[in-house]
């Protein structure tokens, strides 16, 4: 048994099904067996035992579904049969303090303490700060095996994170990632919300995700609230988040031409990311269209010299922007660096539930705007870009193809944007409801899962940014590669560390 | 070989000419706040109430702006019943001390330079170690762009370089969280003296929105001592550049310096 729901809407939690753990665990595994990928899998810290809850989503059905269970101390971990959720598990045994038994990989994911005190996985003491970086790394023995550890302070101007390679010679055999350095408490103090400082930890949890993180969390107060937010505001909404995808695509492109020591395409590219955040800028103030998306619609409205601003704008860069990457595809050095490095299969891809730009270019037709579709998304319809080879090559190609269908949307949109108001009034959020937004971020799908009390206040809030399903899939992706390949690889699957570490 | 000619004819010259010249910014970009105290009613609290940092404080004389804590988001002109808060396009916010972000009626004081000895050493030529100790990649975004063609930080004799050791000094993003804090105190000490930080963005000299929470430090001068303050949620590439150009005295109210 399980809760079908639609992306962003309300329910009353009490209508979600609590199973007993074998029941719940058989649920997951039959719907991942028919095609579905785990959405989110958490636990909801408390003092007894601990209510988990799976969001279970089927691109195929467009379905998503909700199901439950309870805790107390261990289960039977579901990784060994769905690997997919292996972070979410690591991440409940170090919130909540239950042990997933049989977890091939039962390590911290933050090193943060346990939620629930006194229940802590590792068996630390309440009062002990856990020490960051510093666990059981997977080891590679033998002669001429070496280890190479990086983070996790790096070389250049991005965020923290450890990086632990096992190597003989120049080739990788394996690389285990440890992160949790960006660890700011964002799901903890989101408890008991929202209050005034929510919208701003949406708009930072990943910065470069302002928007798209933004409009999920305000599409489920939305639900919430029982608030329809006006046309003209989710048109604008979908403007912003494809502007934020135009940008990111833009500069990643540029970021991997510099990566294979190609500069003209790095510095042209450079510039263009610009061209794309000063169009959000232009609509709001802010590059990183921080203060736009509010719960209700957009603070900001567009008048027609500003929509013609826009669009000149638009047209040029795209002009720029094409003649920028086709260097990349033209030039036989580059391809030659891109094609057959880092590649990951589709069934792999599968397995371990990838999602976004990483997924496409393994073939996998994921992509929340066509399967979960939200806001504006429901009546336009962006085709999925995909590209088999699942190399450096396959994910710097599906950002190009998506560059240009989002110019399209956006162009399209711009020339009809429906009339009327841009804000409508929010009004309090129900009581005991559950709602799941899903929105398709520049990296991926972005999901929220929120559950509110009998007062109508945040009960628990789950942030699901991609890279938290996707930092694996760059583990594997260097497999059997040279170590050199390292900062090229990294650079095509582009993740977020604070996404991450919340 | 002749394509890429072409098409580098194409792109064309794409560096600004800030600091010679103004640069334009889009109409609606938030700068340095300005508060019309004249309009405050009596007793009315609702921008304080609606500030998410608790940037916004009352005391004797009227409002009272901490810069190193605002996000320069809309929420208090919003919640204002007079409009008395605006924003200006004024992007040059930087300060030396954290006391010089607080805006209480008077105009805000512009960095000053480094002292002479210090500006022998790094005026014309500072190498900086990036450290992002739980940035949102907001700062460290706009920190990045400076290296495009666009801003050029070369051109002024500014690098971000790969190690501390061949640092003059930090540019610190975030609010430092409690998993970076011996990360950073590392990295600070193996820059060699005599050193400078700056921290950019409200995160990495207040807290930001993580404010008081326990898993961070409230910005980087609760671990280093800093000699630069660039506020801002992220602060715009001007404003950064505009805070660095005034710490090597390269610049002198809006204009080049000597």
């Amino acid at each position: 048994m399980t809760l079908p729901l639609h992306n962003g809407e309300q329910l009353n939690r009490a209508k979600i099904p609590q199973q007993n753990v074998a029941e719940f665990r058989q649920q997951v595994i039959a719907r991942v067996r028919e095609g579905a990928r785990v959405a989110a899998l958490f636990g909801l810290p408390g003092n007894g035992s601990v209510p988990m809850l799976a969001v279970l989503a089927n691109g195929v059905s467009g379905k998503l579904e909700l199901v439950g269970t309870e805790i107390s101390g261990e289960y039977p971990a579901l990784t060994p049969d769905v690997p997919q959720v292996h972070l979410f598990e690591r991440e409940l045994a170090e919130q909540c303090g239950v042990i997933p038994k049989g977890h091939p990989w039962l390590k911290p994911v933050r090193f943060v303490k346990s939620l629930r005190p006194g229940h802590d996985t590792w068996g630390r003491a309440a009062n002990e700060q856990p020490l960051v970086g510093v666990t059981n790394f997977y080891r590679v023995e033998g002669d001429e095996v070496h280890e190479v550890a990086v983070g996790p302070v790096h070389a250049g101007v991005i965020e923290p994170g450890h990086f632990r390679f096992q190597c003989h010679g120049e080739d990788v055999l394996h690389l285990e990632i440890s992160l949790g350095y960006q660890h700011r408490g964002v799901e903890r103090a989101l408890l008991g919300g929202p209050n005034k400082r929510t919208i701003h930890y949406m708009e930072t949890l990943a910065g470069d995700t302002t928007v798209g993180h933004a409009t999920a969390y305000c599409q489920a107060i939305e639900a919430l609230a029982g608030c329809k937010p006006p046309a003209r505001a989710q048109v604008l909404r979908g403007v912003a988040l494809e502007l934020e995808r135009l940008a990111n695509h833009t500069g990643d492109l540029g970021a991997l031409a510099g990566d294979v020591g190609y500069l003209p395409t790095q510095s042209f590219c450079g510039r263009l990311r610009g061209d794309f955040l000063n169009m959000t800028a232009l609509v709001c103030g802010s590059r990183f269209g921080r203060g736009l998306v509010r719960p209700g619609g957009v603070v900001f409205d567009v008048d027609e010299a500003r929509i013609g601003q826009l669009r000149e704008r638009l047209e040029q860069a795209l002009r720029d922007v094409t003649s920028a990457v086709n260097l990349l595809w033209n030039t036989s050095s580059v391809r030659g660096r891109l094609e057959r490095t880092g590649v990951l299969t589709t069934e792999t891809a599968r397995e371990i539930g990838l999602v976004g730009v990483v997924a496409r270019a393994c073939g996998l037709e994921r992509d929340a705007r066509q399967e979960f579709p939200s806001g504006i998304y429901q009546f336009v319809q962006i085709p999925v870009s995909t590209y088999h080879t699942g190399d450096a090559f396959a994910r710097a190609y599906v950002r190009w193809l998506e560059i240009q269908r989002s110019v399209a949307f956006v162009r399209e949109q711009l020339n009809a944007l429906p009339a009327g108001p841009v804000r409508a009034k929010v009004g309090p959020l129900a009581n005991n409801a559950t709602v799941v937004t899903m929105v398709e971020g520049w990296r991926g799908e972005i999901c929220h899962a929120a559950l509110t009390d009998a007062t109508g206040r945040f009960a628990h809030y789950k942030v699901v940014d991609p890279s938290f399903h996707n930092w694996f899939g760059l583990a594997l992706a260097l497999r059997n590669q040279q170590i050199s390949d390292f900062p090229l690889c990294n650079k095509s699957f582009n993740l977020s560390y604070c996404g991450h570490d919340l | 070989m002749f394509r890429n000619v072409a098409i580098r004819l194409q792109q064309g010259h794409r560096t600004i000419g800030f600091p010679k010249g103004q640069p334009t910014l889009p109409d609606r970009f938030r700068g340095v706040p300005v508060v019309d105290r004249a309009k405050c009613p009596v007793g009315c609290r609702d921008c304080v109430e609606a500030c998410p940092t608790d940037a916004i404080t009352i005391d004797r004389k009227g409002l009272r702006l901490d810069l190193g804590r605002c996000l320069f988001c809309t929420d208090c002109v919003e919640a204002c019943p007079e409009r008395a808060i605006r924003y200006t396009q004024d992007f040059r916010l930087a300060g030396r001390r954290r006391d010089d972000l607080i805006l209480n009626g008077e105009s805000l004081k512009q960095a000053e330079a480094l002292d002479k000895k210090a500006r022998r050493l790094f005026g014309r030529s500072l190498k900086l170690r990036q450290v992002s100790a739980g940035g949102c990649n907001g700062c460290e975004a706009d920190v990045n762009v400076l290296s495009t063609v666009v801003f050029d930080l070369g051109r002024f004799g500014i690098q971000m370089v790969a190690s501390p050791r061949h640092a003059d000094g930090l540019l610190i993003t975030g609010p430092v969280t409690e998993n970076m804090r011996l990360a950073l105190k590392k990295t600070y000490d193996a820059a060699p003296a005599p050193k400078i930080v700056i921290a950019v963005g409200a995160c990495a000299i207040s807290g930001g929105p993580y404010i008081n929470h326990p898993e961070q430090h409230n910005g980087a001068d609760n671990v280093v001592p800093v000699d630069l303050y660039i506020p801002g949620c992220p602060p715009h590439p001007l404003t950064i550049l505009d805070g660095l150009l005034r710490l090597l005295g390269r610049l002198e109210d809006g204009r080049p310096g000597a």
